[in-house]
């Protein structure tokens, strides 16, 4: 557990938050400026905030009344750059272990780095570059990993090529992980704890699924990445090439290819691509269509986003003004939601 | 015109005295140069004034403070001799702190531009890994600063073969002790004929500038293929 409260002026704006990171992985998720990698340079020690206490585990790593501050190389925290930052003068085996060698195997292998041993960082590409990097922070044997936009400088294919190791990072070890993001897909992901920034405060923070899908949320995620996220597991491939998910609360047909049947599964759906209906549709193409229960409305001048329930899981959908009005929606009213297959891409399914 | 043995002994001299100024200055001038480049404490704007003052004052007036201070009846000559029998006074060890003195400017500031080109978001990478400032020193900043580090030792040979104000006002001009190539072609042209052996002496001293120069480019070349550049 990670705990990190701190103030800290700058020249154009200030910082003034708290939030608690549990194990798993917690997404700062903020536009760019917000505050989110002076956050993680606080908690690395390499940015001293004027006030504060960060304490990981039952470590005090900063402490301004205590007047205590341990340096950077004391801090037992491994740390992915956006810009990867590879000595340049050393082979990735060099960079690898210049930190130390824990599970060095272990992690060449997970990484698929065995090919790059005798290589310079100038030679590598971005997401090797990315992974060479996280493979040496891994190496130090931290207790807590720090990652600021490590898929930011990335293409979607390169993306898509590390986001597995991620995963796995996060649901086969015990190393809390602190994420910077200011991209949905990653969040609805990666992340298990969620902390919304804006201007340097913490706007919300939570478990993702539950951020996620409160209608509250909506403007502070932005309209158009508004979404929930369904956890689920496959339950079935069907011939046309479409998968089922099973989830608490109904299935849901999207286009494959999904993992292994039995396979747990995260899907974001995103709140602009829910459809609402007072009655049960009948003769449309959408293959979605789910009973769900209104819980929540949040109203804004453009649309209003509306918190729904299906079974124990949480959706989101969001309507303009009109619509709303013309439903008459109201807490507590029964509905239908429809959702396009096709509207889930293959980056909005994770593990 | 064929140089003399006492040419010669010049020359060999001016080797000897150049190599032992770079090499005892080295260290502090690596210190200097990190302390201007990295420090962040108070008196670091005096540290660049102390460092540069030999660079601008004349060289006599450096020689002359240098005979204050280290000659044998000065406060550090004197306790250098009564402790560790270190005499500088008219002696080869002088020429050789008048060379390591003038030079130093121009081999911190080569250093210092070295070390400032690396990039500082490396050592912090360094330091998430566990490094102290130390240890990222050597294998971080220094590794990628050694062409500009190499370029200061060399800057710094090359000005203790050719000065020769300091050293003369301060150790004098006395042939196999002090007199290296600037003073031996000094004398030489005080010397009625003594022209062409002047002309000579430059020559070497010439080649020796060159040769210095082609080795500071050959050691840049094959840093930068190493890919420390």
């Amino acid at each position: 557990m990670l705990s990190v409260a701190l103030r800290h002026a700058f020249a154009d704006f200030s910082l003034d938050l708290g939030f608690e990171a549990p194990a798993g992985l917690t997404v700062l998720f903020g536009p760019s400026g917000s505050g989110k990698t002076s956050v993680v340079n606080g908690v690395a020690g390499l940015l001293r905030p004027d006030a504060g206490r960060i304490v990981l585990g039952d470590r005090v790593l900063f402490d301004h009344d205590g007047g205590l501050n341990l340096p950077t190389h004391r801090r037992h925290i491994g740390y992915v750059f956006q810009d990867a930052r590879l000595f340049p003068h050393m082979t990735v085996a060099a960079n690898l272990t210049y930190g130390g060698s824990h599970d060095r195997a272990n992690i060449i292998d997970l990484l698929g780095l065995a090919d790059l041993l005798h290589r310079r960082p100038a030679t590598l590409s971005g997401g090797e570059k990315q992974r060479v990097a996280l493979g040496r922070a891994l190496m130090s044997d931290p207790e807590l990993l720090l990652m600021d936009e490590p898929l930011a400088g990335l293409d979607t294919p390169r993306k898509a090529e590390i986001m597995p190791y991620i995963e796995a990072l996060r649901d086969r070890t015990g190393l809390p992980i602190l994420y910077v993001s200011h991209d949905v897909g990653e969040v609805a992901r990666l992340a298990t704890t969620l902390v919304l920034i804006d201007r340097g405060r913490v706007t919300r923070a939570g478990p993702v699924d539950a951020v996620l899908a409160d209608p509250a949320s909506v403007p502070l995620m932005g309209p158009r990445d508004a979404g929930a996220v369904i956890r689920g597991t496959v339950a079935a491939h069907d011939r046309d090439g479409l998968g089922v998910v099973a989830f608490d609360g109904g299935r849901l047909i999207l286009p494959g290819p999904l993992g292994p049947v039995g396979a747990a599964v995260r899907v974001r759906v995103a709140a602009q691509d829910v459809i609402l209906s007072l009655t049960a549709p009948t003769g449309i193409s959408a293959l979605n269509v789910l009973p769900v229960t209104v819980t929540g409305m949040q109203g804004g001048a453009a649309g209003v986003a509306v918190g729904l329930r299906v079974g124990n899981t949480a959706l989101l959908a969001r309507v303009t003004r009109r619509s709303a009005d013309a439903l008459g929606l109201v807490a507590g009213q029964q509905m239908f939601a429809i959702l396009k297959a096709n509207a889930i891409a293959p980056q909005d399914v994770g593990t | 015109m064929p140089l003399g043995p006492a040419e010669w002994e010049a020359v060999r001299l001016s080797l000897w005295v150049a190599l032992w100024a770079t090499a005892c200055s080295l260290p502090l001038g690596l210190i200097c140069a990190y302390a201007l480049a990295r420090g962040r404490f108070r008196g670091r704007g005096v540290l660049n004034i102390l460092v540069h003052l030999p660079l601008i004052m004349p060289p006599v007036v450096t020689g002359y403070l240098l005979l204050l201070t280290f000659g044998r009846r000065g406060p550090v000559g004197g306790f250098l001799e009564q402790a560790f029998g270190l005499v500088f006074a008219f002696n080869w060890t002088g020429a050789a702190l008048a060379a390591a003195v003038m030079g130093f400017p121009l081999m911190v500031r080569a250093m210092r531009l070295g070390i400032d080109a690396v990039d500082q978001r490396l050592e912090q990478a360094a330091a998430t890994l566990g490094a102290s400032r130390w240890r990222i020193f050597v294998t971080v900043t220094l590794p990628l600063a050694l062409p500009g580090v190499l370029a200061g030792a060399i800057l710094g040979f090359a000005k203790g073969l050719g000065e020769f104000g300091a050293t003369i006002t301060f150790v004098s001009n006395i042939p196999g002790q002090t007199r290296t190539i600037p003073l031996a072609i000094d004398a030489a042209l005080d010397v009625p004929g003594g022209a062409p052996l002047a002309l000579s002496l430059a020559l070497v001293s010439l080649g020796l500038a060159a040769l210095a120069l082609i080795a500071s480019e050959w050691l840049a070349r094959r840093l930068s293929d190493r890919g420390a550049l």
